[in-house]
């Protein structure tokens, strides 16, 4: 018997469910852009080479360009598109847009995505390939600049944003840090 | 009810930082590209390309394809509408791969032979591949070696060739000789956004929703290659996704305007990322000669450069490496030339610094090694061949501070406590090195119009063909218009990206901000002599229009260029030759900076591109197949967040006085001289100089380092 | 990439049945290789079989303490899970050498271990490729290959095993568990890969249908000082060029254990035994780590463009054994 080549699924994304048919082939990428008019994700390369599609599944990063979206059906996605709260931007996006970490913008979403990632990753404890001792004793590594280069790798900018990207980053993971401590910022050391 | 600019003059918006007006939308998700744009009734274009290098098409086989779901139409060279590609465009020739599907040649691999268009996008990507094309092969020649035979000097000559004195003579006179070669590989742009182009027929009119780097000109090429009048043509570019030289007129706009046409519905076309390996030009590889003789004391008696690079076997291209030269350094005899040879490849095209990227690494490298054997400090060396003229044009220069951002880079990186000797400084298995190199890149202009409306509410709309290709041009333009209108910038809305605003310079060559610059001024300093007469704004507002042509034909000839000087700090792993930049320092004489938050982010990311240039870029070609090897992002490694640590860029003051618009190109400077630095930086690290890029690290190991590998020592 | 089924599987005998003896059906894990291989029209698979699901995302202490780690285990669960961190750092410091944070929140290690090389042939239709069009010729061998194989290659392929991950799990000999219609098996890593030979395109001894289930990794104390070293030619988000995992135990200013692997070298990762056999009882210096590099690589065959890698691998034998004996030292 030959199996059926497409499925209706239902996709949770930015907290709305979407229903639609789709061909077992399309990627969550395409499904977000071609079918749901969710165009805030880039597609750079369409082979997991430059994290312009990065978007969140079930809180964790993820390109959508190697995710399937029939095998999507049943995790929370959050597109670019979600993460401002209304007219309110993230702090990641306001650090984005404050230091300029960015030109022509179509890496922008992916790096965001990612940054957003990077803070969590790095609050819950783990390390890079740049922590110098990966030992759970060896405690957290600050998140320097050289710790937010290596964990944002995977997002390439070709405008050759990457010093205020990284700059952004750091300043908005001091935000969340300060916000996450109901006071001042523990300490963080800022990048440079 | 009547508007005036307000009681109090208000100017000062240029100079100071301003976020992008289109911020926002940039961090949201908002901003919409070309391929974004959405239209009832899509229908997806794929296109199929050549995996020969030579030969012809013998066959097409479509019947199958035709009876794949969803597929619509598959057009090729015994289909296909007709078009014109012989014309001569805003910047010239046309590339011949736009003559999309009008004959069976097949020049190159990756030369697009067929399009798929389909009800979706995973329809027409399967059908594309599926379709078998077969080819007559013939043999093909790719291999790109100094002095090949068929190396030419195009022409003109006069352009491609300068000489004066006697450069033999003077070398053998010199107490100082450098003769060295030097090469570059062949270099992809690859801006982030790959080209897409969705087109429609509406009203009669072909509307194009593309990403490009100028809106008019693809607009007015694309009226040529299909016979249309140009009115009858709409290009719309509101955001893109880079570009770096690489977004004109391509096969992705023909082929969509092509299937829209035939299919009477609106088609996108997107490149994937392999596809723009071979569609859309390239850096060319580049060899160089360079020769330079000095008295002891490191005067230049001779200078010379001969550069070559390759183009294709429909299209001369002359990456005109040996310009830099020309501009930089004066000698009793000065020799420079381009050279040439045809291949079977594809055309390549402007890239970020077209001549002055490859040509700086050569000449500035070459300079550091002359400097190394007359045991002259670098930038001393420099300083004592500093021309007061053009060396070749003879013409004086326009400013000239080229020596002001040594010395102020030199104070700010440290140099004064620099020690000249390679190979002396470790850290662990790091070897450590700091080098230098000058940067120039021409400053001009070209005729654009603008458009400048005053509205009733005290508003004003600049409308303009100019392009925001991601160097901040939407936001520069609103400074300048509001000072030039005497406004808050937030009373001004400048609109761009759209062919029916007129004829205007593209984004490129340094040249865009400055070109547009200059048409709006001059818009906004007519529409303040109209308001000033008094009167009522009608709601359509009061309109003024300008034309640069005859201001920028009035500019007295002079050399005109920014400058800078690099600086950076490499750390080299001896036991596996990796090259680490540790810090950068740019400084540049660049005019008048109008923005310093997004004009900081132009020279870094110029300074990023040199990192990216001296260590990691390289495409590379299989000479049995003739076509590119790993042709994908990880494939081809440009600079990642890893590879790229502080960088500082920074300008001095650069007036030009008899300038009316003082502004410089900001956007190809940054790579000037960068590869530059970072090679010199690898050979005071490691003692042993690199000519060939990117400096990998097999090449590292192979070249070995002045110390031996640390793993050498005891335990 | 032409239309297929897709599966999604709950259990794992369930996942065995569903892709069933379908030489055209394949699992699906994270898909970061896969799906980029269907994309390229390498892999056109007529039937997925989701297997992300499945109960397997566990990493266990095994009683004899060592770890059993779930075949769906994610990259990023394994780099950060605490006892792999504890005791087996350079499995750790591999996973997270490899690729990007969004690729190791996707991919598994079940198909860490059956990712297909990046030789840029093998990923174009059109080249000769003996991996992936049996007979066709290799391109590499007379074209571009300075990221190709120089140990255990044949004629017939020279490409490389891009895995970081697996480097590291070679040199701490985990074995391979895996589940067929019948019934289970277990393969050590050694045993896994197979030689490249005159067959290529077979690259591992699992039988036809078999799903795996665990990667588990045997106790090795040695393993507690271990560190992974990744050369690749930008500093992040590329393949190895050349890497090694090494782990070491020095008693009495003897080697007491060593373990050594290497990556990008071969068709698989590469265990170093003839180099630990050498280092093993020997004393602790540079020179000695160096003539069992030596000792290992003598075997190297380099071609053309690719013999900058045996000066890469004896180096970074040295370095890293060097840093491990210092830290072992304070």
């Amino acid at each position: 018997m030959t199996p059926s080549t497409s499925s209706a699924i239902t996709l949770n994304i930015n907290g709305e469910k979407h229903t639609l048919p789709v061909d077992h082939r399309t990627t969550l990428l395409d499904a977000l852009r071609e079918r749901l008019d969710l165009t805030g994700t880039k597609k750079g390369c369409d082979q997991g080479q430059c994290g312009a599609c990065t978007v969140l599944i079930d809180g964790r990063r993820a390109v959508s360009c190697l995710q399937l979206a029939v095998a999507a059906e049943g995790r929370e996605i959050t597109t670019i598109e979600g993460v401002a709260d209304g007219d309110r931007l993230h702090p990641v996006q306001q650090a984005f847009l404050d230091l300029d970490g960015y030109q022509c913008g179509y890496c922008t979403p992916g790096q965001i995505c990612s940054a957003l990632a990077v803070i969590e990753e790095h609050a819950a404890g783990w390390p890079s390939a740049v922590t110098a001792d990966v030992r759970p004793e060896a405690g957290v590594p600050q998140l320097t600049a050289e710790e937010i280069r290596e964990r944002m790798s995977g997002n390439l900018c070709r405008c050759g944003a990457y010093v205020s990207i990284v700059e952004a980053v750091a300043r908005a993971a001091q935000v969340s840090a300060a916000e996450a401590a109901q006071g001042p910022s523990a300490g963080t050391e800022a990048a440079a | 009810m009547t508007t005036t600019t307000g009681p109090t003059r208000i100017t000062g918006a240029v100079g100071t930082a301003h976020t992008r007006v289109e911020g926002r939308d940039k961090v949201t998700g908002a901003a919409r590209y070309a391929g974004e744009i959405p239209f009832a009734d899509l229908a997806h274009g794929w296109l199929v390309v050549s995996t020969v290098a030579r030969g012809s098409v013998r066959s097409v086989e479509t019947a199958p394809v035709l009876a794949m779901p969803g597929v619509l139409t598959v057009l090729h060279h015994g289909n296909a509408p007709r078009v014109d590609a012989d014309y001569i465009g805003l910047l010239g020739q046309p590339d011949p791969i736009v003559g999309l599907f009008q004959s069976d040649r097949v020049p190159c691999a990756g030369w697009p032979v067929a399009l798929v268009v389909a009800e979706t996008s995973e329809q027409a990507r399967e059908a594309a591949e599926a379709l078998v094309v077969r080819y007559e092969t013939e043999p093909h020649d790719i291999e790109f070696t100094p002095d090949r035979p068929g190396t030419y000097t195009p022409e003109p000559r006069e352009t491609m060739e300068t000489d004066k004195g006697d450069l033999e003579r003077e070398l053998a006179a010199s107490a100082v000789v450098v003769d060295a070669r030097y090469s570059t590989p062949e270099e992809h742009h690859h801006p982030m956004e790959p080209h897409a182009a969705t087109v429609r027929w509406d009203g009669g009119r072909l509307e194009v929703h593309d990403s490009n780097q100028g809106s008019k000109w693809v607009a007015d090429e694309l009226a040529k290659l299909f016979s249309l009048d140009p009115a009858s043509v709409r290009v719309l570019s509101e955001h893109i996704g880079g570009g770096f030289g690489s977004k004109g007129v391509r096969p992705h706009q023909v082929a969509a305007a092509m299937a829209a046409t035939v299919l009477h519905r609106p088609v996108r076309v997107v490149l994937t990322r392999r596809q723009m390996f071979s569609l859309v030009g390239y850096r060319s590889p580049t060899t160089h000669r360079v020769r330079l003789g000095a008295d002891a004391d490191g005067r230049l008696r001779a200078f010379g450069h001969d550069a070559q690079n390759l183009t294709s076997t429909v299209k001369e291209f002359v990456e005109q490496s040996a310009g830099f030269g020309r501009v930089m350094y004066d000698a009793d005899a000065h020799r420079t030339a381009n050279r040439l040879v045809r291949l079977d490849v594809p055309t390549p095209t402007w890239m970020r610094a077209p001549g002055e990227a490859p040509g700086s690494f050569a000449v500035e490298s070459a300079l550091d090694e002359l400097a190394e054997r007359c045991g002259i400090d670098p930038i001393a060396l420099r300083a004592r061949n500093e021309p007061t003229a053009g060396p070749v044009s003879g013409l004086p220069f326009a400013g000239r501070n080229l020596l002001a951002c040594f010395e102020e880079g030199a104070r700010r990186f440290g140099w004064a406590e620099r020690d000249p000797r390679p190979g002396v400084r470790r850290e662990g298995r790091w070897l450590l090195g700091t080098g230098t190199a000058a940067a120039t890149f021409p400053a001009g202009a070209a005729p654009s119009t603008a458009a400048v409306t005053a509205q009733p509410d005290g508003t004003f709309t600049v409308r303009i063909t100019a392009s925001d290709i991601g160097t901040g041009a939407r936001t520069a333009l609103t400074l300048i218009a509001a000072d030039a209108l005497e406004v808050e910038p937030g009373r001004v809305q400048v609109r761009i990206g759209d062919s029916d605003f007129g004829h205007a310079m593209v984004a490129g060559g340094s040249t865009g901000t400055r070109s547009w610059a200059w048409a709006i001024m001059a818009a906004a300093a007519d529409l303040r002599e109209q308001l000033a007469l008094g009167g009522d704004i009608p709601p359509e507002g009061v309109t003024a229009r300008s034309d640069t042509s005859a201001a920028i034909a009035a500019l007295p000839e002079k050399e005109r260029h920014s400058y800078g000087a690099q600086f950076a700090e490499v750390a080299v792993d001896t036991t596996s030759g990796e090259v680490r930049v540790r810090r950068m320092l740019g400084i540049f004489a660049a005019g008048r900076i109008v923005n310093p938050l997004t004009a900081r982010g132009q020279f870094i990311g110029g300074m990023t591109w040199g990192i990216s240039m001296a260590l990691h870029e390289e495409a590379v070609r299989d000479r049995a197949s003739g076509a590119h090897v790993g042709p994908d992002l990880a494939g081809y490694h440009f600079a990642a967040h890893a590879d790229v640590p502080r960088i500082e860029a920074d300008w001095v003051d650069d007036p030009d006085v008899d300038d009316p618009v003082g502004i410089k190109g900001i956007g190809e400077i940054g790579i000037v001289g960068a590869a530059a630095a970072v090679a010199n930086a690898v050979w005071h690290a490691t003692g042993v100089r690199h000519r060939d890029l990117p400096i990998r690290p097999d090449r590292v190991l192979l070249a070995g380092t002045g110390a031996g590998p640390d793993g050498s020592r005891r335990a | 990439m032409r239309e297929f089924g897709y599966r999604r599987a709950v259990d794992v005998p369930g996942a065995v049945a569903l892709l069933g003896a379908d030489p055209e059906a394949r699992f699906l894990g994270g898909g970061t290789n896969l799906v980029d291989l269907m994309k390229s029209g390498v892999e056109r698979p007529a039937l997925l079989v989701d297997v992300r699901e499945l109960p397997l995302d566990r990493i266990e202490v095994t009683q004899d303490g060592g770890l059993r780690i779930g075949a769906t285990v994610t990259n990023s669960d394994l780099a950060a899970h605490p006892e792999v961190r504890r005791r087996y750092p350079a499995l750790a410091q591999a996973v997270l050498a490899g690729a990007s944070g969004q690729l190791r929140n996707m991919a598994t290690v079940g198909g860490n271990l059956l990712q297909r090389t990046r030789c840029g042939y093998f990923t174009d239709l059109a080249a000769p490729c003996n991996k992936r069009a049996p007979g066709s010729g290799c391109s590499a061998v007379e074209g571009e290959h300075h990221n190709h194989a120089i140990l255990g290659a044949s004629a017939h392929c020279v490409a490389v095993h891009p895995s970081d991950m697996g480097v590291a799990l070679a040199a701490f000999d985990a074995v391979v568990s895996y589940e067929t219609a019948d019934g289970p098996g277990e393969l050590p890593l050694d045993a896994f890969y197979l030689p490249v030979g005159d067959t290529p395109h077979r690259e591992t001894a699992l039988p036809p249908g078999a799903l795996i289930t665990a990667v588990t990794l045997p106790p090795a104390p040695v393993a507690a000082l271990s560190r992974y070293r990744k050369v690749r030619e930008r500093a992040s988000y590329a393949f190895a060029i050349g890497s090694i995992a090494a782990a070491l135990d020095v008693r009495d200013g003897v080697v007491h254990e060593v373990r050594l692997a290497f990556g990008a070298v071969a068709s698989r990762p590469w265990r170093a035994r003839t180099a630990e056999r050498a280092l093993t009882g020997g004393p602790v210096s540079a020179d000695a780590f160096a003539a069992a590099a030596d000792a290992e690589l003598a075997a190297a065959e380099a071609l053309p463009h690719n013999g900058y890698k045996v000066t890469l691998t004896r180096n970074l034998v040295v370095a890293v054994l060097t840093d491990l004996a210092e830290e072992a030292a304070r």
